[in-house]
Order: structure tokens, then sequence, then C-alpha cells
């Protein structure tokens, strides 16, 4: 049975007199992969702006739905709060990775919340008690495990600004998971990426799916990761939704095509 | 209300002065997103050009002797604001965020310095020049006074602001700058020097803060070498206060911190009106970033 | 005749010659009032008298350094270049200490060359740097290796440095330690000592907010001042001990930490360091005017000292029914024995700091100041409260300001609104920079630099703060992470590895980046 996960109703907005997102409807689904794409300039990274609490929406409730019941409005969160309470994580279009920490700090970051209410807010970590030291050790174990999924172990002491672009993404995408989201958003994951290193990330993603159960949230201009992997799209054109489907009907509609292929005449 | 005017007339000429300075600090802040830590001792150093200036023209006729001092003290302390630039903060850009900040305070602090080392510690008088003025109003004792130098000081300031605003507005060299302002990387593909534009930048910011060098020695007729921390901490806070990176704002600004003052001043104490500046500039940043005339600033994600 | 040069030296030659003209022009509007002229005061009023010797020499100097910097351009040319720069700190070297040479040579005189012994001195260093960069230039031309090569070398360089390091800390604290019982200890270099560990402490306090959090706060001194001002004022009126007033002066600095925190720390990191800044001069302007309570500029004297942990008294006789301390052990009254007291104090009290820190830079607030630093959307993203996660440094920060404040009221006996200016914040400021944002060690040598060398130097006293202000925009140039720039993981999952499932970090870590 399809639960949904995140609802969006009627998301809209505005910069002064510019409409970035106009009136966007739509359902992301628990445990699926749902694909938001569109051409440049279609709203797309401002409506995970708006999800994740960096921008306040003009117009429009985001409803998040937990599967243990707890409902969330996240537009009326602060950025940090979707992160921590509502447990929705994102990555950035240019990897906001922190680059002179190693990439096991890094994940050990993502883990800030638990670990800090283990550590008493610090009182037991100061003294060194034995209950902070099994936090961490369990936060460590559950980086590794993820550094095993995204093929990262072997570099887990370097300067994560030092990695390679492709691993670069990669260790962005285990980090927000380390922070256990229940939705995922990713901002053009495969951007900039090889084939090869473009196929690593489907199969990471369709495993954290399969795995972790983990709705994703996807915006992508490469469309072999967008048909391969989604379960679900939705096109954005002009800060609208113009389409939303399968990566079947999506592709057939010719209002995509049209605005793809910048056609006149829309049927 | 006697009192009150004369308050204002105070107010408008020294707020005349701190919007001179304000304008190097909200243009600069504008083109390359840096305070400009060291702009008040750039200002402290058109003051002290203007001193020994004013000692070395003593002989000449009055009207000659301030044109002369003015373009002196102009060209000589943009000379500084160019160094200053291509030394201390070009060499930084694309360095971590705080450098150029930190590089600003290092060389306000060697300015300070330097200037103290060549011309000593103590105060540098001048005698006064530009002596009389209007009686306003009269009430009871106390007669309200325009001074021939206040009248100096806001009619050259308002001059100077209309003609680089209209330079700004209308030239090729403005329209590079504002480009610059824009999108740095825009302007340079387009085939702007933007290393240059940001030395005019500097140039001319100096040279308006060599102009309030020359009133305030005329004004006060003394200057030292600490004199430009506390005017330019002041000004920096009438360019917040007017709207960063907005010439208008910079001169409102400056008039409002100008009449704050010496309102402050005049009606409680003068020991205080230091603090009235801060809590200002420490006001304005909590409640309204963006200032009076300038744009909020959205959080780039 | 600038055209024969010019063709001269063959093509682009114009261009040199315009170069060089724009440098003598900037040389002259930099030097022709300035130093040119120096005001003398005088009973009618200033006087001017003519420097020429010396503007001539600067505006020539500058312009051969530039002329020196163009031909680098151009490959082949560094030779000249390197022999030029190093005649000229030659002979900047021969006149700063031309006495001595012309006492050796048996001279009556050695010719000078430089107007002033400053000039000499920015000679020769003028020269030595410009040898120096054609030297690295030539260098790195005829040296076949890769920058691939070299920075591997630079890294395995880094590493023995690293290493160095932590021996070079050992030594430290042992010295540190042992100070007051060494042959050459006396009265002086007990206080020099004091001063310097006061700043290494002061520096460790500013440390968690600049170099973890990355905030730049501008007005530190507000919190060594309220640290000091709550001691000093609770024993004045109160009659508050030193033990029962240092816990105090710590709160309530962070306290004020806090308060000025929780609405500023929101703002950007340019705009966070001038409202800082403003505060500290707020707090300082308000020590200055508050007259009836802080005795405004004169400052409060006869601060007590603090006793031995209440057992004995710090002074020759005993009081409020203690013991002298000599007499608490039996020891030959000594002057000294409260001089080293209070260093002793002071080692302990930074002591605590170095441990808190590097204690916390492991737990998980550590790491997010860390992360703050380094790019704090993302911190917002992965649940992080910025701004609790801020105040947290900021408060902590100020806490050890306000402790070290105590010590210094203490210590002095004496304080005024004087000792907290904005110089003072910069002093500390740059000393947490040039060690290096977040290194321990490389701030305790920061702080021995700044602080140790003005008293060696004490003749050229004048020259300090000028110096201070150049220093810190050519470590901005050069070394903007510092001189001990390498930041240490606070984990490493090689140290973690379960048998079995060894981690080769060594081979790792030289290995080549994939791609």
């Amino acid at each position: 049975m399809k639960r949904a996960l995140l609802t969006v109703e009627h998301l809209t907005m505005r910069f002064g007199g510019l409409t970035a997102v106009d009136d966007v409807s739509f359902t992301a689904w628990d445990g699926e992969i749902t694909a938001i794409i569109g051409p440049n300039g279609a709203g797309k990274t401002t409506v995970f702006n708006c999800l994740t609490g960096f921008y306040q929406p003009t117009v429009g409730r985001l409803l998040l739905e937990r599967a243990d019941g707890e409902r969330f409005l996240l537009e009326r969160l602060e950025a940090y709060r979707i992160g921590r309470d509502a447990k929705v994580a994102r990555t950035f279009q240019n990897i906001r990775l922190f680059p002179r920490m190693t990439v096991l700090e890094n994940l050990l970051v993502a883990q800030h919340t638990s670990l800090m209410r283990a550590s008493w807010y610090s009182v037991a970590g100061l003294f060194g008690l034995a209950n902070y030291r099994h936090a961490e050790d369990a936060a460590i174990e559950k980086a590794r495990h993820y550094m095993e999924l995204a093929n990262l172990v072997e570099v887990a002491d370097w300067q994560a600004g030092n990695l390679p672009y492709g691993a670069q993404r990669r260790l962005e995408i285990i980090r927000a998971m380390c922070s256990d989201p229940v939705l995922l958003c990713l901002d053009e994951p495969a951007a900039g990426l090889n084939p090869r290193e473009s196929a690593e990330l489907n199969d990471l993603l369709l495993l954290l799916r399969a795995e972790k159960g983990v709705g994703i949230l996807l915006i992508e201009h490469d469309m072999s990761v967008v048909m391969r992997i989604s379960d679900h799209i939705v096109v954005l054109d002009y800060g609208k939704k113009i389409s939303d489907g399968t990566a079947e009907q999506v592709q057939n509609d010719p209002r995509v095509i049209a605005a793809y292929l910048g056609e006149e005449e829309v049927a | 209300m006697a009192y009150l005017l004369q308050q204002l007339i105070n107010g408008l000429t020294l707020g005349s002065i701190y919007g001179l300075i304000a304008i190097g600090y909200t243009m600069v802040y504008g083109i390359i997103g840096m305070i400009n830590f060291a702009h008040g001792e750039i200002y402290m150093i058109g003051a002290f050009v203007a001193v020994i200036a004013f000692t070395a023209f003593s002989n000449l006729p009055l009207v000659v002797a301030i044109m002369l001092v003015l373009l002196f003290s102009m060209v000589i302390t943009a000379a500084y604001g160019w160094t200053v630039e291509r030394v201390a903060y070009r060499p930084l850009r694309g360095s971590f965020r705080l450098a150029p900040l930190i590089s600003a305070i290092g060389m306000s602090i060697f300015l300070q310095n330097y200037v103290q080392l060549l011309q000593g510690a103590r105060n540098k008088p001048v005698p006064p020049m530009i002596q009389g003025g209007f009686t306003v109003m009269q009430e009871g004792t106390f007669t309200v006074q325009l001074s021939y130098l206040q009248i100096m000081i806001v009619v050259t300031t308002l001059v100077l602001m209309a003609g680089f605003t209209h330079f700004i507005n209308t030239t090729s060299l403005g329209r590079q700058q504002r480009a610059c302002e824009q999108d740095k990387t825009m302007a340079a593909l387009l085939g702007v020097n933007v290393d240059r534009t940001v030395s005019l930048t500097f140039v001319l910011g100096a040279g308006l803060a060599a102009v309030a060098g020359v009133m305030v020695t005329l004004y006060y007729g003394v200057v030292d070498f600490y004199l430009g921390f506390l005017a330019g901490l002041k000004a920096f806070t009438a360019a917040v206060l007017g709207g960063i990176g907005s010439l208008p704002g910079a001169m409102l600004g400056g008039i409002l911190i100008g009449l704050i003052e010496a309102l402050w001043a005049g009606y409680f104490s003068s020991e205080w009106k230091d603090v009235a500046a801060f809590s200002i500039l420490v006001l304005v940043l909590i409640f309204r970033p963006q200032g009076l005339l300038g744009r909020p600033e959205v959080e780039k994600v | 005749m600038s055209r024969s040069i010019a063709s001269a030296m063959g093509p682009g030659g114009e261009s040199l010659v315009k170069e060089l003209g724009f440098t003598a022009l900037i040389g002259l509007a930099l030097t022709v009032p300035l130093i040119s002229y120096e005001t003398i005061d005088d009973v009618g009023g200033l006087q001017l008298q003519g420097r020429w010797a010396a503007t001539a020499f600067i505006v020539a100097a500058l312009v051969m350094g530039r002329l020196g910097i163009i031909l680098l351009r151009t490959p082949g040319r560094e030779t000249w270049v390197a022999a030029g720069g190093a005649l000229a700190a030659v002979v900047g070297l021969l006149d700063l200490f031309r006495d001595t040479v012309a006492g050796v040579l048996g001279l009556e005189r050695w010719p000078a060359i430089s107007p002033s012994y400053t000039l000499a001195f920015l000679l020769g260093v003028g020269g030595a740097v410009l040898a120096i960069r054609a030297a690295v230039q030539i260098s790195r031309r005829n040296s076949a290796i890769s920058k691939a090569e070299r920075d591997a070398r630079m890294e395995s360089l880094g590493e023995q440095v690293r290493k160095l390091v932590r021996v070079f800390a050992a030594v430290a604290v042992l010295f540190a330690l042992t100070l007051p019982f060494m042959p050459f200890s006396n009265r002086y270099v007990m206080d020099v000592g004091t001063l310097i560990v006061t700043y290494v402490m002061l520096g460790w306090g500013l440390n968690i907010i600049v170099g973890y959090a990355g905030l730049l706060d501008l007005g530190y001194v507000a919190f060594y001042a309220v640290g000091a001002y709550s001691y000093a004022l609770g024993a004045q009126y109160l009659g508050v001990s030193f033990w029962l007033a240092l816990p105090f002066a710590g709160l309530l600095a962070a306290s004020f930490g806090l308060i000025l925190g929780f609405p500023v720390l929101r703002l950007r990191g340019d705009y966070f360091a001038i409202v800082t800044l403003g505060f500290g001069e707020i707090i300082r302007i308000i020590l200055i005017n508050w007259y009836d309570v802080t005795n405004g500029p004169d400052g409060i004297s006869g601060i007590p000292r603090p006793d031995f942990f209440g057992l004995a008294t710090m002074t020759r006789r005993g009081s409020d029914g203690l013991p002298a301390f000599h007499e608490y052990f039996g020891l030959e009254y000594s002057s000294e024995h409260r001089v080293i007291f209070l260093y002793y104090l002071i080692v302990a009290m930074a002591a605590l700091v170095a441990v808190f820190t590097v204690r916390i830079r492991r737990l998980p607030i550590g790491r997010a100041w860390e992360a703050l630093r380094e790019d704090d959307i993302a911190c917002a993203s992965l649940g992080i409260n910025r701004t609790t996660v801020k105040l947290a440094a900021f408060g902590i920060s100020a806490a050890w300001g306000g402790f070290a404040g105590a010590f210094f009221a203490t210590r002095q006996g004496f304080i005024s609104p004087e000792s907290f200016t904005f110089i003072e914040s910069a002093i500390i400021l740059a000393i947490v920079v040039m060690g290096g944002m977040g290194s321990l060690v490389g701030i305790a040598i920061a702080a021995a630099l700044l602080i140790g060398l003005p008293e060696v130097f004490r003749d050229l006293a004048e020259y300090r703060m000028v110096a201070f202000g150049a220093g810190l925009v050519m470590i901005m140039i050069w070394r903007p992470r510092g001189l001990l720039s390498h930041r240490e993981p606070s984990v490493l999952l090689a140290d973690r590895s379960p048998p079995g499932r060894p981690v080769p970090a060594k081979a790792v870590a030289a290995g080549e980046v994939a791609q």
C-alpha cells in the first residue's frame, strides 16, 4: 500500500515581481524515488529550498507524514528543525561538504543531534563517561556502514575537500543519510559525473531505497539517471507543473516534449 | 528652540563629513563585499596632508590656499587608497572569507602608527582661517550661529555628492563601476577591466575622504593620528544605517548620525555620545541590516 | 632619453618605462607630504622641516624594487634580480650595523648610503625578499619534478613538522613548568613569562570562537574587562576573595557573551565582527564614564592579591588569621614567592583551557563548531541549530576571557579602562590568526613571539605597532592559515579499525587521487 510521505499543495514562491514557483502541487510516496525535472530556471531548486526551510514560501502547504504518524508542516519550521525534527535531509547543487574535515568527521557531524544527547550536551563527553564513548563508537560504526555502501572506507581519514568529484557527491549523500532521514532530497546528484560515476550513483540510490526504505526526492538533468531509477516524475516549466506520472507517461506527454524541444503548438 | 536649531546646524555639518567618509565604505562594500576597515585611516591621512599643506601654503591668498590644499590632499590620499588596495587587499581575492577584513585591520593599525611615527603623537594645530558667520536667531542670551565655515562644509559636500552621483550614473567609468558591483565575472567577460575598476573605487572613496579630512581640519583646527578610528566607525555606522551599497543612503546615514550625535551631546551628555553611535550600529544591524535605503539580502543556498 | 632606454630594453621596453614611471609617481605621492615634511611644534604654530634625502631614497628604492619584480616576469633574468636583491640586502645590512662595521675594519666611519637606520633595515629586508623570490623562481625552473611530486614532498615535510610540533609542545610545557627554577630566571623573566602565558590563555580562549567556530570577534577584550572589573569591584565593594570571585568573573563574562551573542550571532561574518568591536568600545566607554562605580579613567587600585588557596597569604605578614606563605611552609621570606605563585596560577589556568579545548574538540559540539566554520548552510540542513552552537562557542570563549581578566586584575593590583582598548583585542586576534586558527601550539608560539619579542627589542618600542600592523597584512597574504596551519583530525578511522579489517592509512594518504 503506497503511503504519501510528502504532500506539496499550491506551493508558490515569489521574489519581488518574479514568480519562481507558481502553484505547484505533487506528492512524494514513501519508499519511492520521485524526480523533479524541468529546463533550467524551471524553479526546481526553489522548491527544494522551500522544502528544507531556506526560503519561506509565499503560499502553500508542505505536509510531511512520517511512518510513525508524526506530521510536520515544513513551511512553519526553521531549516535546522526540518533536518532535526521532521527528518528531511538534503544535498546541494554545488556540493557543500566540510572540506577541511575528514570524511569520517563529516559523517559524525551529521549525527550531531543524537550524539549531543548522548554526551549530555557535552558534560558526559568532557569527563569521558562510558555512555558517551559507546554512543560515539556506535556513530562511527554507522558511518563505517555507509562508507562501505558508498565505497569510501578507504578514504575515511582524507580531508573531504581532497576527494575526487564523484566521491564528494557520494559522501554528501551518505552524510545526509547519517542523519537518519525519512525523506532525502538530492539536488542534481549526477551533475558533473562521468558515465561510470553516474552508474555508481544509480546503484547507491537504488540500494538506499531498497535497504533503508527512505523516500528520495531528486532534481536531475541527467535523463539516464532519472528514467532508470525514478518511480515517479514531476515536470516543472517556468515555475508551473506541466506533467506528473511514471517515466513512460512523462516521456510521452506532449507538453513535456514541447517544453524540452521548444515546440510552439501545444496539444 | 534656538538651542535645538543650533544643534541641528552643528549636526548637519558633522553629518556632511561623516557622509563623505561613508561613501568610501559603501562603494568598496558594494564592489568587493568587504569592510575597508582602514578607510578611517585614509581620512586621517587626508587631514594630516591638509595640515602640512596649510602650513606650507600659509602665505598664499586664502581661497587659493584652500583650493590647492583640497586638490593636493585628494591626490595624495587617493594614492594611499590605491596603494592600500593594491598591497593589502588585491592579493587576498579568493582567500578565505575573513582574510580581507583581518588584513584591513592590520592596515588600519599600520597606517595609524605610521603617521604617528612620522609626524609625532601630539595634536597638530592649524590657525583658524575662515571666521565669522551669520547670526540666525537670537533668543534671550542665546545666539544661533551659522558660521561661514559650516556653510562651506555643507555646500562643498552637496556639490561633491551631486557631481559624484552624476559621475557614477552617466560616465562610462561609472557604468563599469556599477557593472562590477552587480557581477564581477560577467563584467570581466564583457571586457570591463575589473582590477582597474576596483582600484578606481578605492581612489574615488579616498578622494572624498580627503575632502572630509580637509574640512575637519578647518572645522576643529586640530588633528591627531587617532582621528580616523572613531570617525571611521561612525561613518561605517552611517553607511550601514543608510543601507550599505547605496550612495544616497550613505549621505542620509551620515547626516542622521551627525544629527543624532549633536542632539545627544546637546541634550544628554557628550561623554556618552559615542555609545549612542555604537548602539545605533548594533541596533540597525540586528533589526534592519539592509538599512534605510538598501535592498534586503537573501541567504544564498 | 627615456625613449632610447626603452628601446634599448627591447620589446616591452616602453611599457616598462611607463610602469616604472607610475611607480615613481605613486612613490612620490606616498612620500612627499607625510615623509618629506616633518611638522614641528613651534611657538608661532607649526613649522615644516624637510626630509628630502629619505624621500629620494624611498622613491628610488621603490622603483628599483618594482624593476626587479617586472624583470622576474620574464624567465632568464632571475640571476640579475637575485644579484641585485642580494646587493641591496648586503648594503642595507652594512648600513644598519655601520658602527660595528667601521670598528671591525678600523675605519673612522662607514660611508652609509641609507639616510637612516630604519631605511637601512627596510632596504636590507626588501633586497633579501627580492633575492629570495628570484632564487625560488630559479630553483623551481631548474628542478625537473612535477607539481604533484612537489606537493608530495611538501606533504611529507608537513608530516615531519607535525612530529616536531609534538616534541616541541612537550619541551615547551616542560620549560614552562621549570621556568622559575632556571638559573637565568629572575623577577623580570618571571614577569615576562606571566605576561606571555596570560596571552597564551587569551589566545586559546579566543581560538574557540575565531579558530573553531570561524566567527571574527573583534571585541574579545570586553570579556577580559568584564572579568577584571568584576573581581576588582567585588573586592572593593563586597570584600570578595579572589578564589570566590574567579568563577563569578568567568560566569559574568559568559553571561555578557550570551546576552550580546543572542541577537548578533545571526549576522553575517563581517557585520558580526564590527558589532563585537562596537560592543567592546561600548564597554570601555561605560568603564570610563560610570565614574561613581568604576572610578572612571583613574581606574581601581589596591586590588588584593590572591591568598594561597585559603591556607596562607602571599604577603610578608599573615593577616585575617592566616599565616604568611613562608611561615606556613617554614621557608625564608622572599618576595619572589608571590611572583612564582602567580606564574604557576596562570600556567594552571592556561593548562585548564588547553585540556578543555582538546577534549571539547572531539565532542559533537566541537565538531559542530568546525563544521560551522566550513559551511554553515550545510550545518543547518543537517539539523544543527546554528544559533545555539555559536552561542555555546561565544559563551565559552567569553568565560575564558573573564577568567583571564580576573587574573590580570589580581596580578596588576590596578586596572583602568586603558588596558582594554581595541588594540588589545587586535593583538589577541593576531595571536590566534598568526598561530594558525585552531592550533594550540601555533597560538602559544605566536603569543611568545608577539608578546616576547617587543620585550626583547625594547629600544624599538615606537616601531612595535607599525610592525604589528604590517605583520598582520603580510600573514594574510603569505600564510593566511597561520604559521601552523595543519588541522589534526578529531577522530581517525585508522585508529578504530577492528582487527582483521586494517585500513591502509599510509597507502591512502600518499596514494593517487582517483580519476
